[in-house]
């Protein structure tokens, strides 16, 4: 019996340590532990409301729209708009965030995942005339192969030539993925951390000029996400189709769903939207979504205990680094006490189950070609399949919304801030289920809450002793050479672990202003 | 004709407290490419090799930190150290830390950074966080972040530290910097202003260089978001912040802050976000620099 730690996972954002007990080769126990401690909400209490959209973004880079969109809808609710942003409005925020998520998805599975099942050195066989891959191969031959050596050496199963395919898609997946930042940027201002979405709608004044740039840079990346996105994962699917039993995980799935198709439903959990809200159990039965159910554990966490168990809008939070029993800057949500992953198989699944067509449409020849059915998608390769679907449906859908915007019409509502009052945000984040949750008294934040997905993913143990999603996903899995444990990396991954966002909290203290000077 | 080996420049980019923004914009580099940057010769006979970058390389765990600590030996001072994020002090490692040691200890950014630095050619700071300090070292700095040039001055490294602020920076800011670097080696005197920046990027105001600053010269201002006019009064901070979004644009040039409406928010500023909030209230005229004072004699 003996311990693998790996410190740092690379290719995710943020600090995460893995430790994985392993016996006769299999994964006895799992711990993942965040390793970086900022204390956004507790940087936010005592400031102006409207500043928490711009301060949340800076959470995560990687995923700042989705901050913007939570935070916004939060205030929304707060200042009394949650039912009354103009259309133009929320269409420009879904197309801002629509964007966001292509971007987020083609990076994760080219640039965070791909050189865990692709052999980059390959290219150095290359013989034809394509002029990217002769211009890796002259880097190869050169010698100085960071940032793809060192790594893990051994499980590559691909042949050479389809390797060097990816290898060229890889590059080909950096030019889109800023073409998505691109367009992302047309309505939102710029990417990364966008400032056109603001409480009340957008600020951007939508011209024909800006939808006709926008539309074409959408249909280039429709083209990829259908010829080469998609196809790489199924390419991969066969010749990894053991990753459809590895990394299963707690089997018990949770949506806040996301992209507003009507902006008049005050209720978050019941507004009309693209993906669809609520939990998923491992028989796939379908249930409406109850944020009152949300709970925070921090019994293996460095925060005292005084504070576990509470619901997000009662939060309160204080930090205890070195607490014993505790490893992990991460808390741990439950939802009715029981363990939910969140991510892309969350809200493909509550759409899928909710019957729509055009999720169905495109979930179900992906399954069929492997003769499998829906209970598949709880695995390692399920994750990246329910990533590309997820993008698809996003880019397929976000053209009509681009059709639907009127020039000319207002894309902005005003309010004034209430000197108190309470508001939440729920959004899917590319990562999963992203919750916001304020508290206004005197016109100032007097508390802040983001309950992230990697919060809920990353999470270690709760006050029951209940492992963590990714932890219940590691534990049990062969690993078949311990010096190169590709099983725990590629298990890691498929949840696109963000720990900046997964760790953050509150304190019941005040804030100064500094005493910065401007030069 | 033999041709000379290429020369190897390498790079060890670490990441503090951060958010991976400033890594995510530096991939959005459009001319170079950041396929360029990392693959190809990026200056003719001269190529990026770069040795550490948590958020792309392809190793993890030990593998990685070998491979920055053989860098760190076998290059010493001829390696550009990135670091981006501010630098938490608080409880040694226990607010962040970077791998660890022999002992299987944690390794706290500080420590790392101090001894990466000590030894590098340049320093880079990417970023408001690791300039200035940023969001994390906002009041009440829970977890005693500071930036890069502070932390050197604590630990007495003299290194040549360059700042490029911004959240996140333009990848050219980045882009051309490294650039300036492989052409003509470290910064000149009078290449960089007095708190470090590269003045070819931030010698100039937002406001100087602003497409509505016509609007603020005839008191037009913009009543509500949305609205056409000068966002100054709405709270845009392009008077007090050094940089050249206006010319320069942002994503490829197709936009930028004031340009969408959403007015500057100050963020390559060095208080920000402190010093420039409540960001949309309007920021006092007694406080605003002079119009042309670091370009006009």
């Amino acid at each position: 019996m003996h311990k693998i730690v790996i410190d740092p996972i690379t290719r995710i954002e943020g600090h995460l340590k893995v430790e994985a007990v392993v016996d006769n080769g299999e994964v006895k126990e799992a711990k993942s532990a965040g390793t970086l401690f900022r204390g956004f909400e507790l940087i936010l209490k005592g400031r102006d409301p409207r500043d928490a959209v711009r301060i949340t973004q800076r959470i995560c880079g990687v995923c700042p729209t989705s901050h913007s969109v939570a935070s916004t809808l939060c205030l929304d609710s707060a200042v009394g708009l949650g039912g009354s942003i103009p259309d133009n409005g929320r269409l420009m925020r879904n197309l801002i965030l629509g964007s966001a998520h292509i971007a987020d998805h083609i990076l994760h599975f080219y640039h965070l995942t791909a050189l865990d099942y692709v052999d980059v050195t390959k290219v150095a066989k290359y013989e034809g005339n394509d002029a990217t891959l002769n211009s890796v191969k002259d880097f190869i031959q050169r010698g100085a192969l960071g940032p793809f050596m060192p790594r893990y050496e051994g499980d590559y199963r691909f042949p050479d030539a389809v390797d060097q395919q990816l290898v060229a898609h890889y590059i080909e997946a950096l030019r889109m993925r800023r073409k998505a930042q691109e367009m992302c940027s047309i309505f939102g201002g710029k990417m990364p951390h966008n400032v056109a979405i603001v409480p009340g709608g957008v600020t951007e004044v939508p011209t024909v000029d800006k939808i006709a740039s926008f539309l074409w840079r959408l249909n280039e990346l429709r083209t990829f996400i259908d010829q080469v996105y998609l196809a790489d994962v199924l390419a991969a699917a066969e010749v990894y189709s053991d990753y459809f039993q590895i990394g299963s995980g707690c089997r018990r799935l949770l949506s806040y769903g996301s992209y507003d198709l009507d902006g008049k439903e005050p209720d978050l959990t019941k507004r009309k939207r693209l993906f669809k809200q609520g939990t998923v159990d491992a028989d796939l039965n379908l249930s409406p979504l109850d944020v009152s159910a949300i709970t925070e554990d921090v019994k293996h966490s460095w925060y005292d205990d005084s504070t576990t168990g509470r619901k997000p809008d009662q939060g309160e939070t204080i930090p205890k680094e070195g607490k014993a029993g505790a490893y992990s800057w991460i808390k741990s949500p439950r939802y009715n006490g029981e363990v939910y992953e969140v991510g892309p198989v969350a809200r493909v699944m509550a759409t899928y189950l909710s019957g729509d067509e055009r999720v169905k449409s495109i979930v179900d020849p992906a399954l069929a070609r492997f003769k499998a059915g829906p209970e598949v998608m709880f695995s390692t390769l399920g994750r990246h399949l329910a990533r590309a679907v997820s993008c698809k449906v996003i880019a397929d859908t976000m053209a009509s919304w681009l059709l639907e915007i009127k020039p000319g019409e207002p894309v902005y509502q005003e309010y004034e801030i209430p000197d108190e009052s309470t508001g939440v945000g729920l959004v899917e984040a590319a990562r999963g289920a992203l919750g916001h949750f304020i508290r206004i008294k005197d016109k100032r934040i007097a508390n802040y809450q983001c309950v992230v997905p990697s919060t809920w993913n990353m999470s270690p143990r709760d006050d029951k002793g209940q492992p963590g999603p990714l932890e219940q996903a590691l534990t049990g899995t062969k690993i078949r050479d311990e010096a190169n444990p590709f099983e725990v990396v590629r298990i890691v991954r498929s949840f696109d672990p963000c720990l900046a966002c997964a760790v953050h909290l509150i304190t019941p203290k005040g804030r100064k202003l500094g005493e910065y000077r401007i030069s | 004709m033999p041709q000379s080996p290429t020369e190897e420049l390498p790079v060890i980019w670490i990441q503090g407290a951060a958010c991976t923004g400033c890594s995510v914009s530096v991939l959005n580099s459009v001319s170079p490419t950041i396929k360029n940057v990392l693959v190809d010769e990026v200056i003719p006979g001269k190529h990026v090799n770069l040795r550490f970058q948590a958020t792309v390389m392809a190793g993890a765990g030990h593998l990685v930190i070998d491979a920055l600590e053989d860098t760190w030996k076998a290059k010493k001072g001829s390696y550009v150290l990135v670091v981006e994020g501010a630098i938490p002090t608080k409880g040694d490692a226990a607010y962040g830390s970077i791998g660890e040691d022999k002992d299987e200890q944690p390794v706290s950014i500080a420590s790392r950074v101090e001894a990466l630095g000590r030894d590098a050619l340049t320093v880079i700071a990417l970023g408001t966080c690791a300039s200035w300090g940023g969001i994390p070292a906002a009041q009440p700095n829970p977890s005693h972040c500071v930036s890069v040039m502070q932390l050197f001055k604590s630990k007495n490294v003299t290194t040549p530290l360059i700042n490029i602020p911004g959240c996140p920076p333009h990848p050219d800011w980045f882009v051309g910097t490294v650039a300036g670097v492989l052409l003509n080696g470290l910064p000149k005197d009078g290449e960089l202003d007095e708190l470090n920046r590269p003045k070819v990027f931030f010698g100039q105001l937002i406001h100087e260089n602003c497409p509505r600053r016509a609007y603020y010269d005839e008191k037009k201002f913009a009543k509500k978001l949305s609205d056409p006019g000068c966002l100054y009064e709405l709270g845009c901070k392009g008077p007090v912040t050094h940089a050249d979004c206006a010319t320069r644009m942002w994503n490829n040039g197709v936009n930028w802050c004031v340009a969408c409406g959403g007015l500057c928010i100050g963020c390559a500023a060095p208080g920000f976000p402190d010093l420039v909030s409540p960001i949309y209230e309007k920021t006092p005229e007694v406080t605003l620099p002079k119009i042309g004072q670091r370009v006009v004699q």
